[in-house]
């Protein structure tokens, strides 16, 4: 005897009938029906937890399983190869290691009066393998670029979610934090200190360890440090976003010009006129000490912009 | 010394100082002066080309005040002044060609820094086709790394920053393996120039000390620019990056890019380790298998899609495959297939995904397969590109592709094991090509079925005021594919001169 159903409607054979008649296709809920991807930049990808579910908890999960299970094994083996490596790698610091050749021995002795810096570190980056230097400052600068394309926001003006969103938080002062007095106070009397020590790095580059980039990053984390005491309105007084492209600009225009300069004469062979002055001196060391001052603003910059663009898509 | 031979450093130099302007200027202005700079650069190229050629001569530059293994260096040579040109030719092309997507798709205020993104990306291919020096070499990875990633999430749309996630990862899993070598390299030779580094390693080699780290050095070198171009099993990147990017970017991303890292490979085979040493370690088989693997696996990748650009996205994984196959087979004459194949793929895939960025556009943008159906009815000239593209990949007498095919299968003749692998790649992997680029032509050049219109408009007045632009561009394409397949000698007496001076 079977048992009268109260839900006749959800049942398996009314399921059936439906499909019979044709009003209802049974997999209508089971089956993921993707609609065509369109290229409409307003359409994100949209991963419904829906389908998320149902992917993760079938079979999906043990392939899951076997290619976390597969990828640890992988990296493992890797690991242990490198350390395996090592073993064969020549000892630290032994004086008979290929690494001191010529070529460190023509930094050490001849760096001085080559170049005129007492930091031969500085001398070596900036004046032997100035090139390479100068596409290590390209890659902050392109970097730069990617992240002023992935979340500048450009159009303040109009009406968008977006846009609404921002004023409510900016009312909010969710940004920026509460007049926080001990911070202030504080930061009244680091700040100044970190600029002048940054600036110091970056002068005595040629001279004591250090450099444009060291000193660059001191600078940045100082005005990271100012607006987090005192919020955007302070800054903004003196660094906006046109004041980030003009000293990006001149910095990465003074130091291209400045180095195609000596590159063009020194693969010529003609003298370059730059004089190298007194190692030791605060003038001295040709190029070094400008580039040191243009790799600096240059760091600064970035650090700056990077905090200033994640924290709310601008200057 | 003649005065051409500042040319190499002028072109890197000019490219990067045109980046760094752009970045200051509005979106027009920075597009006059990247198509300039490309102007120039052709021509200082060239230049390059037809001195080396003339004289016979390969040159080494010092970039500063201090010699070789002191200072950083560039070198050129046939090859290198060749790659140079015809890079840049296919970068100016595909800038022309996608000018009016670039505008309509990046947000107006962010159109100068796409144009910053093809300069340095520039600079950056011509850094690494003409470099002599190993740390220079990785610098510039890192530059093209980075604006690769700008260019594909420049739409700002989520498919767009999905690659661009997924691209910035897999590549820099590459990039950390090529330093990684690049350091291991450092350490037991003690140099980063190629030409005393290369003296080095034929000491490590003599003596058999230091073998095994110089082994993993070359694993290591081998697989990371090995994932950064996409070679099989890391090439999962490939068709979201490829598919979702502004046409101008798909077409610079697949034909240049991915090539430009496989230079550099091919340039630290030949200048650090010697080709010879290369042979005996075997990296070259693995090489070859998983080159296999990828022309089979890319096209059957392929033949699934739908969409037309993700399409040939999957396609240029199986390209890809061919050219590592190329390297795999351990000969010079494999070698020269390699870089011919890599010079009618640029040609042909920058042509496939211009033109089917314009047909696209003349069924308002859909992009499935079944909407695509008569298309090439409505735009008749992307239609004919598309159809000599495909018919350049499948391999069709003429065009470049059968050429590169044919290479491929005499340079198999010189070695006995692997001959009957790429004989039997080739004829799968060709077969499976036709399928789906000749499906997809039959499906643009399908009848309008009974009582069918042929769907959506496509009237003159409404095209961009860059169809004069593509046009031209389409038909330069075909014509250097053309070139490519009917004067495929004189290419390879250069290709064969520049490989010798290596």
């Amino acid at each position: 005897m079977s048992r009268i159903r109260d839900d006749y409607d959800n049942s398996r054979w009314r399921k059936i009938e439906d499909w019979i008649k044709g009003e209802k296709d049974p997999m209508d809920d089971t089956m993921e029906i993707r609609r065509p991807l369109d290229d409409n930049p307003d359409t994100d990808v949209q991963i419904t937890e829906e389908s998320l579910e149902r992917t993760t908890q079938r079979l999906y999960k043990y392939v899951n399983r076997a290619y976390n299970l597969f990828s640890v094994c992988f990296c493992i083996t890797l690991v242990t190869v490198m350390i395996w490596c090592i073993t064969f790698m020549p000892a630290f610091g032994d004086g008979n290691n290929p690494v001191n050749n010529e070529v460190s021995q023509r930094y050490i002795e001849k760096g001085l009066e080559e170049t005129g810096a007492t930091n031969f570190v500085t001398g070596m980056i900036l004046d032997y393998r100035a090139f390479d230097t100068f596409g290590e400052s390209c890659v902050l600068f392109i970097s730069t670029i990617c992240v002023q394309i992935l979340l500048r926001h450009d159009d303040k003006e109009k009406d968008t979610v977006v846009n609404r969103e921002l004023t409510r938080l900016e009312n909010d002062r969710l940004f920026e934090p509460k007049n926080d007095l001990i911070l202030q106070k504080v930061s009244c009397v680091l700040v100044p200190i970190i600029f002048i020590f940054g600036i110091y790095i970056i002068l005595n580059g040629h001279l004591s360890p250090g450099g444009g980039f060291s000193g660059g990053a001191v600078i940045g984390a100082g005005l990271i440090l100012y607006l987090n005491a005192f919020g955007f309105k302070k800054t903004e007084r003196f660094f906006t976003d046109r004041t980030f492209r003009v000293i990006t600009l001149s910095a990465l225009s003074f130091y291209c010009i400045a180095k195609s300069y000596s590159f063009y004469t020194g693969a010529n062979h003609l003298e370059s006129g730059i004089p190298l002055g007194t190692p030791g001196a605060i003038l001295s060391s040709g190029l070094i000490l400008p580039l040191n001052i243009c790799v600096g603003l240059i760091v600064a910059c970035t650090m700056y912009a990077f905090y200033a663009l994640f924290r709310k898509g601008g200057f | 010394m003649s005065f051409i031979v500042n040319f190499p450093f002028f072109s890197i130099i000019l490219a990067m100082f045109s980046g760094i302007i752009s970045s200051a200027l509005n979106g027009k202005w920075a597009k006059r002066i990247c198509i300039l700079m490309l102007g120039i650069v052709l021509g200082l190229s060239a230049c390059v080309l037809y001195y080396t050629v003339e004289t016979g001569t390969q040159f080494t530059y010092m970039m500063g005040h201090f010699p070789a293994p002191w200072g950083n260096e560039i070198r050129a040579g046939v090859l290198e002044g060749f790659m140079a040109t015809f890079f840049t030719l296919i970068m100016i092309l595909s800038v022309l060609s996608g000018l009016g997507r670039i505008f309509s798709d990046v947000e107006p205020t962010k159109v100068n820094l796409f144009f910053v993104l093809v300069d340095m990306m520039m600079s950056s291919l011509l850094a690494m086709i003409y470099t002599n020096d190993l740390f220079t070499g990785y610098v510039f990875v890192e530059i093209n790394t980075i604006a690769t990633c700008g260019m594909i999430m420049i739409r700002q749309n989520g498919h767009g920053i999905l690659a661009a996630i997924r691209y910035f990862v897999m590549s820099q899993i590459g990039s950390g393996l090529f330093l990684i070598g690049i350091s291991l390299l450092y350490d037991i030779t003690g140099q980063l120039l190629m030409v005393p580094a290369r003296e080095e390693v034929e000491h490590i080699i003599s003596t058999g000390a230091y073998m095994t780290p110089f082994l993993l050095v070359i694993g290591l070198i081998s697989i990371g620019l090995g994932i950064k171009s996409g070679l099989y099993p890391f090439h999962s990147w490939i068709p979201d990056t490829y598919g979702y990017a502004t046409p101008a970017a798909s077409a610079i991303l697949s034909s240049l890019v991915s090539k430009g890292y496989i230079i550099l490979l091919i340039k630290i085979f030949y200048r650090v380790i010697g080709f010879k040493n290369l042979f005996q370690t075997h990296i070259l088989d693995i090489l070859f298998v998983f080159g296999i693997i990828a022309m089979i696996m890319g096209s059957i990748d392929a033949i699934r899609q739908r969409d037309a650009r993700r399409m040939i996205a999957c396609s240029s994984v199986a390209q890809i495959g061919y050219i590592y196959m190329g390297i795999g087979l351990g000969t010079e004459a494999g070698m020269v297939a390699s870089l011919f194949h890599i010079l009618t793929h640029a040609a042909t895939k920058a042509m496939l995904f211009l033109s089917v960025a314009s047909l696209y556009e003349a069924v308002e943008g859909k992009t499935d397969y079944d909407s695509l159906r008569g298309v090439g009815y409505r735009n008749k000239l992307a239609g004919f590109t598309f159809l000599v593209g495909s018919l350049s990949m499948v391999g069709f007498p003429m065009l470049s592709g059968f050429v590169s095919k044919a290479f491929f299968a005499s340079a198999a003749l010189e070695s006995s094991t692997k001959m009957y692998f790429t004989w039997a790649a080739l004829v799968i992997s060709t077969t499976l090509n036709a399928t789906y680029f000749l499906r997809m032509v039959v499906n643009i050049y399908a009848l309008p079925q009974e009582g069918e219109s042929v769907r959506g408009h496509y009237f003159l007045e409404e095209r961009s005021p860059y169809t004069k632009t593509n046009g031209f561009v389409s038909i330069a394409l075909i014509g250097l594919n053309l070139f490519l397949g009917m004067f495929s000698n004189h290419v390879v007496d250069l290709l064969m001169k520049g490989l010798s001076m290596f």
